[in-house]
């Protein structure tokens, strides 16, 4: 199977180029994951980050023929030839697949990613209703891996302003917690020409996020939030 | 002080390395404490393995129905065939509904039931009333309670402003001549750079080992540094010959399917469609502990009764749940069905086979978290200023089979009682010690040796060549004759891996050299495993022995006896010693060994 893969390597050249890899795989070989270890048994200078291989850690995002994934969860009977891969778009590279992903885990840590509650808390746990509980599904599961914040125009212009769509799903994951106290805080946070007002509802990271969540909508909740208040 | 090589120095009260549950458990602690602390880890806190765990975490809560910590104790014991040592089981156990609620007042999203409380699962081993019938104990979110876990723990510790290193990876651990421990040596591994953490305490949570098996449930970074660290430093590793093969592995990929999927009803079937647990187990069925289980497994497929062209899977059946709760209950499940099995749940069966999965053994601890080896007769001396947790330490909690929930559990609470050791540990230690003059010196001759080799080994080659040899020798089924000849083959294995070579040399991001410094701690671990298999003459939880089975005046094969009592394997002499399973609680009386049926 042929591969075009963009190589980096600061400490020897000069720019990214690609390289050409013609692999002959195992039938055990399923996912892009597979076939990229599968590379790297034969040329070990590849460098990606990989772990769970089975779409939880979020280590392995990358640019797959075009459009952001998780390697370990793209199946190689779904790429077209030659599999043309690069790191994820926007973020400075570091090596190979392998971006510098500071600035994401900045904007992550800007929205207080954490229950803000100022009562002590109580002997048993905290209470809360299915339906309430239900709130959180769709927010709750993301895994930081950073295919929909760069996938999103808004992001690559100003990733150090627009906190991108997700961090902004966890904004809204707090916001929509019973347990949290902060919203009014959480707003003021977000209250800002870019911070939250940058996204154009373009939608590409619903299209990418790997675990089908949907950050568009979540922005749109809080939007709504900011609006209601406002009035 | 100086150092020779003058690799740069760093000083902090305490380090951490690792960021899975149990080190951000810690860490927690410490930052809390207003420590100076620094989390060592390989990978960004939220990608540690810890992530993966799907079906909960056991707790007493009795949320669903009448529960207590003495009936989760006993379970425990039960479940690690009466190896795990009973102080900290009941410490576990006691704490576990505490560690529970606290983890929901930091803002873990559990499941939770009509009248607000946090939803719990049945479980595999867990009884009401010692062994009476099965209890929900397992607090859970959804299949996903390993990620709810650990990002709420790293946002609890963004909370506490607690300081990260993240993408190093630590090497080794420095001791002084007294055997004191200081601190480790650890690698940027963006730019390759060395660099001592001293520390008055040091705490290791750096997960498990599972990736010395070819067939594993485990990710790509569970290759048992904290044990090949604390290995090469002279500390012995404690019950490596106990390792989990979860039954529900999917066949082929190796991709945990929770056993939270049986705890929801969902059976397993044979060949011929058969609900085989029935005989095995009678009263538990599919919920008896894993080692049943997955021996019940090989078994009907060793005895031709596996289901597919091949006969060589076991079926999971969950349709008959329906596609509300598994939706609700099982979402994370059915997306890996579809990915690595191709079929959907709600229609079709899932193929299984069992899978190795946990590492019961490692760095021996009391329930302190405080690390224990054998010294001057005592059998459990302190290691002044050093703490393990979370898989890789041996409390010993899970004995010879670990109860699922349990680790969870083991994480919060031995990675709360680490912490606090530790706090105490520097209140009465208050001065750094001085590092040995040679410090740093091992790691930075091995990085040396693996920067200079030429016509060495392959590193893929080689870490194959042992995940076969673990797999073929030392697996669900262990054979005298194939052990024997095992511990010769590991140890061919392992001399190979002295000479790896790699073609990478760039200094930035180098993962050919990390996989290369994995494999030699995985190779430890692998080791350790086999020589403690193959010198354990008895049937016990997950050791299985073939020449050890149902011989009169045994019962399962155990030899309470004569093996009552924990492996520690050291490397320098690849010896082993004994040290005695502690059968004393704290509080309560003793469960004393009995027939373990389920
Ligand atoms: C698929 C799966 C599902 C599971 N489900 C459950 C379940 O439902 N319930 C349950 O109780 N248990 C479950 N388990 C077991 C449980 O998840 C693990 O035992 C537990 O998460 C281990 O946590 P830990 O904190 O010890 O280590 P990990 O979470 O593995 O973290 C290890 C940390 O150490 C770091 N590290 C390792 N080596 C180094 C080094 N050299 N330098 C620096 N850092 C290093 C890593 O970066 C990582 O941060 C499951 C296990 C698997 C594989
Ligand atoms: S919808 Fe908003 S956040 Fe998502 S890609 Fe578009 S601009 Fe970015
Ligand atoms: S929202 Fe989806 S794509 Fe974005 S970081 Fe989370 S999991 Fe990844
Ligand atoms: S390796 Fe973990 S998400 Fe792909």
């Amino acid at each position: 199977m042929k591969f075009n893969i963009l190589r980096y390597d600061p400490d020897q050249d000069q720019k990214p180029y690609f390289k050409e890899y013609d692999i002959a795989l195992e039938p055990s070989d399923r996912m892009l994951l597979d076939a990229l270890i599968r590379i790297k048994s034969v040329d070990d200078t590849l460098a990606l980050r990989r772990s769970c291989r089975e779409g939880v850690c979020g280590s392995d995002a990358m640019n797959i023929n075009g459009k952001n994934g998780l390697a370990c969860v793209t199946k190689i009977s779904d790429l077209k030839e030659p599999v043309v891969l690069k790191p994820l778009p926007g973020l400075p590279i570091i090596r190979d697949l392998i971006v510098d992903m500071t600035q994401f885990f900045k904007q992550y840590h800007s929205i207080k990613p954490f229950v803000i509650n100022h009562d002590t808390p109580p002997e048993t746990e905290r209470l809360q209703s299915p339906t309430d509980r239900l709130e959180l599904d769709g927010l709750y599961e993301c895994i930081l891996c950073a295919c929909c914040s760069t996938a999103c125009p808004s992001f690559w212009w100003n990733p150090d302003k627009f906190v991108g769509p997700a961090g902004l799903l966890a904004a809204y994951r707090f916001i929509a917690d019973t347990r949290d106290q902060a919203t009014n805080e959480r707003l003021d946070n977000l209250e800002d020409p870019y911070r939250l007002f940058r996204c154009h509802t373009i939608m590409n990271c619903v299209d990418v996020c790997p675990k089908g969540l949907n950050p568009s909508l979540a922005i749109g909740k809080i939007k709504e939030m900011m609006v209601k208040r406002g009035v | 002080m100086a150092n020779p090589a003058s690799i740069p120095v760093r000083k902090y009260d305490a380090i951490v390395v690792g960021a899975g549950g149990s080190g951000l458990r810690a860490a927690l602690q410490l930052s809390t404490a207003g420590l100076k602390v620094a989390v060592l880890s390989k990978v960004f806190p939220t990608r540690s393995h810890t992530v993966a765990a799907q079906g909960g975490v056991g707790a007493s809560l009795g949320n669903m129905g009448e529960d207590n910590w003495h009936w989760h104790m006993y379970d425990t014991i039960k479940g690690s065939d009466w190896l795990g040592d009973q102080d900290a089981i009941e410490f576990m156990c006691k704490k576990a509904p505490e560690a529970v609620r606290e983890l929901e007042h930091f803002g873990m999203p559990f499941d939770r039931n009509e009248n607000g409380t946090i939803y719990q699962r049945p479980f595999g081993g867990h009884s009401q009333n010692f062994g009476e019938k099965p209890v929900q104990r397992s607090c859970c979110a959804a299949d996903r309670t390993g990620h709810a876990m650990l990002h709420t723990l790293y946002q609890r510790n963004v909370f506490a402003n607690t300081q990260f290193f993240v993408e190093w990876m630590a090497l080794d651990l420095i001791r002084d001549a007294h055997g004191d421990v200081l601190g480790v040596t650890a690698m940027e591994m963006e730019t390759g750079e060395t660099m001592i953490f001293q520390a008055k305490a040091t705490v290791f949570a750096t997960g498990g080992a599972g990736r010395i098996y070819a067939s594993s449930t485990n990710a790509f970074i569970n290759t048992g540094d904290g044990l090949g660290m604390a290995a090469r430093a002279g500390i012995p590793l404690e019950d490596m010959e106990f390792w989990q093969f979860h039954p529900t592995g999917v066949a082929g990929a190796g991709v945990l399917i929770t056993e939270g999927v049986r705890g929801e009803g969902g059976i397993l079937l044979n060949g011929n469609g058969e609900r085989f647990m029935e005989r095995y187990a009678p009263t538990m069925k599919d919920l008896a502990s894993r080692d049943v289980v997955s021996r019940a497994m090989a078994t009907e497929i060793k005895e031709g009764r596996g289901a597919g062209p091949n006969k060589d899977y076991i079926l999971l059946k969950l349709d008959h749940l329906g596609p509300e709760v598994i939706n609700k209950r099982l979402p994370g499940i059915r997306e890996i069905a579809m990915k690595f099995a191709n079929v959907d749940p709600i229609k079709e069966p899932i193929p299984v086979v069992p899978t190795c999965h946990y590492q019961m053994g490692g760095i021996p601890t009391n329930y302190r978290g405080e690390v224990v080896i054998p010294k001057d007769g005592n059998p459990n001396s302190v290691v002044p200023g050093f703490y393990a947790a979370g898989e890789v330490g041996c409390a010993s909690i899970h004995g010879a089979n670990r109860l699922g929930t349990n680790s969870l559990t083991d994480l919060l609470v031995m990675g709360k009682s680490a912490g606090d050791s530790v706090i105490e540990f520097i209140k009465q230690n208050p001065e750094y010690k001085d590092l040995p003059a040679d410090a740093g010196q091992a790691s930075l001759a091995r990085l040396a040796k693996l920067e200079n080799q030429q016509n060495g080994e392959n590193v893929h080659a080689v870490g194959d060549a042992m995940r076969q040899t673990m797999q073929a020798h030392c697996g669900v089924f262990r054979f005298p004759d194939m052990l024997t000849e095992g511990v010769t083959k590991i140890k061919e294995v392992a001399a190979r891996a002295e000479r790896l070579e790699i073609k990478d040399k760039s200094k930035v991001f180098n993962t050919a050299r990390i996989e290369a410094l994995e494999l030699q701690n995985l190779i430890e671990v692998a080791v350790s495993t086999m020589v403690s298999a193959e010198n354990r003459k008895e049937t016990r939880g997950a050791h299985d022995r073939a020449d050890f089975h149902d011989r009169p005046g045994f019962v399962n094969g155990r030899d309470d006896e004569n093996w009552l009592k924990h492996s520690l394997w050291y490397k320098g002499t690849d010896k082993i010693e004994y040290k005695p399973v502690n059968l004393n609680p704290l509080t309560v009386e003793s469960f004393a060994p009995k027939a373990r049926t389920y």
